[in-house]
């Protein structure tokens, strides 16, 4: 066999394969599985409906996150229809042997944040979680895969995920960040370039100086919104910074293990020779600060740009985008900027980490929110929300007019009853926009937290970089 | 899983793209763990603000019992929610042929027995035109064993899957069974891999 170089898709995919089964499909070991209450209950009762057992409990973790309020001083009741998965994931989660990051755990908080925190994800690990935000880890290097229930179950019971091998592409991040942007930015402006379907069939690869110079947590943030580029999974190449982050964190190997860990990391990178299935460029210099405009998040544009007139659009793509401008209550052809807002969420697997929180509070410290305006910091995790509040953080907030929450996913999909109003215009750090996600009528803007933060104080779409 | 070989009903036509899980399945108006699934299959955009029925196509009478749902680009994108499945299989839709459809929901489709079907080209457009046109007077069928979809005026339409999808539907294999042959390939991968790597294999708590 002729040496061909292979993508770091390749060699992690590869590193994990069990076997080929008959029907064509790959066994693709599972190294760490994270479980959350929305869709863990379920797959725990059909499992113990087939008298099958969880095989690896000791790599399976389950974390309380979707249907839990975010209320200060909360409980499993805080929010009525919550409780009742609250309950099932402990009761599955108990009697399968799961550790389970309950309410009150110093470690509880949004799956896609605790893993990376606490280290139980590695470079080179595969990462399965029943959600198609698990690509979020792809910022240390690690390959994850969102799934459904069935998958869920399989992988409970057999530690295995059964896929035909994806195709790879490579998106390359040129040029340099200006100050005001970061990683929300890029992954908007790339979801804007690719389409919310580009990715579909294909495993990511980010790469390029922009993605190097990116700190973790922004490579988090712009891996989380691979999915909504159409992938499963994203990642980025791990690097002296990755090693870095990962250092020392409750669940990292230590000692000799550390070592023997780095040199296996350091093999984690995509061969010069080595070729995509398809490649493409992103320039993000000049990179406005991003915003969405509409109802997918691929109608995204710069903070200093218009929205879109359909009149000036091909005729098949005119409906959707007629749609959307009046699902938001926008004008064709009109500035974004200067719009009111009625509410602001800073949060979510996208945008709820330390820097977030840092910059949001930076640009909120000694103003007060608007008149009018609902304003929520929730952190990502438990972690994170002492983190802050050592930093005065919370203080900030609040002096400001914020909510300053326990961690969760609150409002970002509203399974826990956390939504705005019919009509609200709500600037808000998660990733999705569509109709109705953050409640009925809901006109939702994805943007950054420094976008976020400004709105609030403001009352409107503010273009951060005029303060 | 319940098999699938053929079908026969009403052909319900939603020919928009980006039609995500959210909309198929909106979990906030859920009650409970277990939800009338069917009921809940696009409630939001089902309901007026006040609650009650507007003029979704799922609100006509002859889509009462639709059996398959006809789209266009990318159906099914957004959430891993397996329940937006649920929620089409909970009206009786066992088949969903978009032009393309998203990873994650194409899974789970498989996975309870709802047959995927991608088709694109002038066919898809013909097809998208017979079954508005008939607009569920008459049903339309799905024959997988021969991968064909057949419209009622006798027309038919050829359509792709792979060998070992089509299998896992026809014959409703249990997934897990299946992996389960290899167990000896997972305890090896596992012995080396710890052997090779330990920490990999190993989730300690060093805290505790
Ligand atoms: S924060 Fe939002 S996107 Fe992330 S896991 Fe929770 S609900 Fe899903």
């Amino acid at each position: 066999m002729s040496h061909r170089g292979r993508t770091l898709f390749d060699k992690i995919w590869d590193r994990h394969l069990v076997g080929h089964r008959a029907d064509g499909r790959e066994l693709i070991y599972i190294d760490r599985h994270v479980l959350h209450d929305l869709h863990a209950p379920h797959a725990f009762g059909k499992l113990a409906q087939a008298g099958r057992k969880v095989r690896r409990p000791d790599l399976t973790f389950s974390m309380q996150d979707h249907s839990v309020s975010v209320q200060p001083g909360r409980n499993d009741d805080t929010y009525a229809e919550g409780a009742a998965f609250i309950r099932a994931m402990r009761k599955g989660s108990a009697e399968n042997g799961v550790r389970v990051f309950d309410l009150g755990d110093p470690d509880q908080g949004i799956s896609h944040v605790v893993a990376p925190e606490l280290g139980l994800v590695l470079p080179g690990a595969t990462h399965a979680v029943p959600d198609s935000h698990a690509c979020t880890v792809g910022g240390l290097g690690a390959l994850a895969f969102g799934c459904g229930t069935t998958e869920l179950e399989h992988i409970l019971a057999t530690q295995v995920i059964t896929l035909f091998r994806p195709k790879r592409l490579r998106v390359n991040l040129l040029g340099q960040l200006g100050a005001d942007v970061a990683g929300k930015d890029v992954a908007l402006a790339v979801i804007a370039k690719l389409g919310v379907s580009g990715g579909r069939g294909f495993a990511i690869e980010f790469a390029g100086p922009v993605a190097r110079a990116l700190p973790i947590e922004g490579r988090l943030t712009l891996c989380n919104l691979t999915i909504e580029m159409g992938s499963r999974s994203g990642f980025i190449a791990p690097d002296a910074a990755t090693f870095k982050w990962i250092k020392g964190r409750p669940f990292a190997p230590h000692g000799a293990q550390w070592d023997q860990a780095v040199a296996y990391w350091l093999t984690l990178f995509t061969d010069e020779d080595a070729v995509f299935d398809k490649e493409i460029d992103v320039d993000c210099s000049h990179l406005a600060p991003q915003i969405t405009w509409g109802t997918e998040p691929s109608q995204v544009i710069g903070i200093d740009g218009r929205v879109p007139d359909p009149a000036q659009m091909d005729m098949d793509k005119r409906g959707a985008v007629e749609r959307a401008i009046a699902y938001m209550g926008l004008e064709a052809g009109a500035s974004i900027e200067g719009l009111p807002v009625n509410r602001v969420f800073i949060g979510s697997c996208t945008n709820s980490r330390l820097p977030d929180l840092e910059l949001a509070a930076r640009l909120v410290k000694g103003r007060k929110v608007a008149p009018g305006v609902t304003a929520w910091a929730v952190p990502g995790s438990s972690q994170v929300k002492r983190d802050a509040e050592a930093l005065g953080l919370d203080r900030i907030f609040k002096d400001a007019g914020f909510m300053w929450g326990e961690s969760g996913c609150s409002m970002c999909a509203g399974t826990n009853g956390d939504m705005g109003q019919a009509g609200e215009r709500v600037l808000s750090t998660t990733n999705r926009n569509f109709e109705n996600r953050q409640g009925r009528g809901v006109r939702t803007h994805l943007v950054g937290p420094a976008l976020a933060a400004i709105a609030a104080v403001t009352g409107r779409i503010t273009d951060v970089r005029k303060l | 899983m319940q098999p699938f070989t053929t079908l026969s009903g009403p052909a319900m036509p939603m020919i928009e793209d980006d039609i995500n899980t959210d909309q198929i399945a909106p979990l906030q108006l859920a009650k409970g763990l277990s939800p009338d699934w069917g009921e809940l299959l696009f409630k939001r955009q089902r309901m007026n603000a006040d609650g009650s029925a507007n003029d979704h196509v799922l609100n006509r009478l002859q889509y009462q019992k639709p059996a398959i749902l006809l789209a266009n680009e990318n159906f099914g994108c957004g959430s891993s929610r397996e329940s937006a499945v649920w929620c089409l299989t909970g009206v009786g839709i066992r088949c969903v042929i978009a032009r393309t459809i998203a990873d994650i929901f194409r899974e789970n489709c498989l996975l309870n027995g709802l047959l995927p079907i991608e088709l694109s080209g002038e066919a898809m457009g013909r097809l998208q035109a017979l079954v508005t046109k008939i607009d569920g007077a008459q049903p339309f069928c799905v024959d997988l064993p021969e991968q064909i979809v057949c419209a009622p005026g006798g027309e038919t339409f050829v359509f792709d899957i792979s060998g070992s999808d089509k299998t896992r539907l026809i014959e409703g294999l249990d997934e897990i069974g299946l992996t389960m042959k290899h167990e000896a390939e997972i305890t090896a991968w596992e012995a080396q891999m710890f052997a090779d790597m330990p920490w990999v294999q190993e989730s300690r708590d060093r805290r505790r």
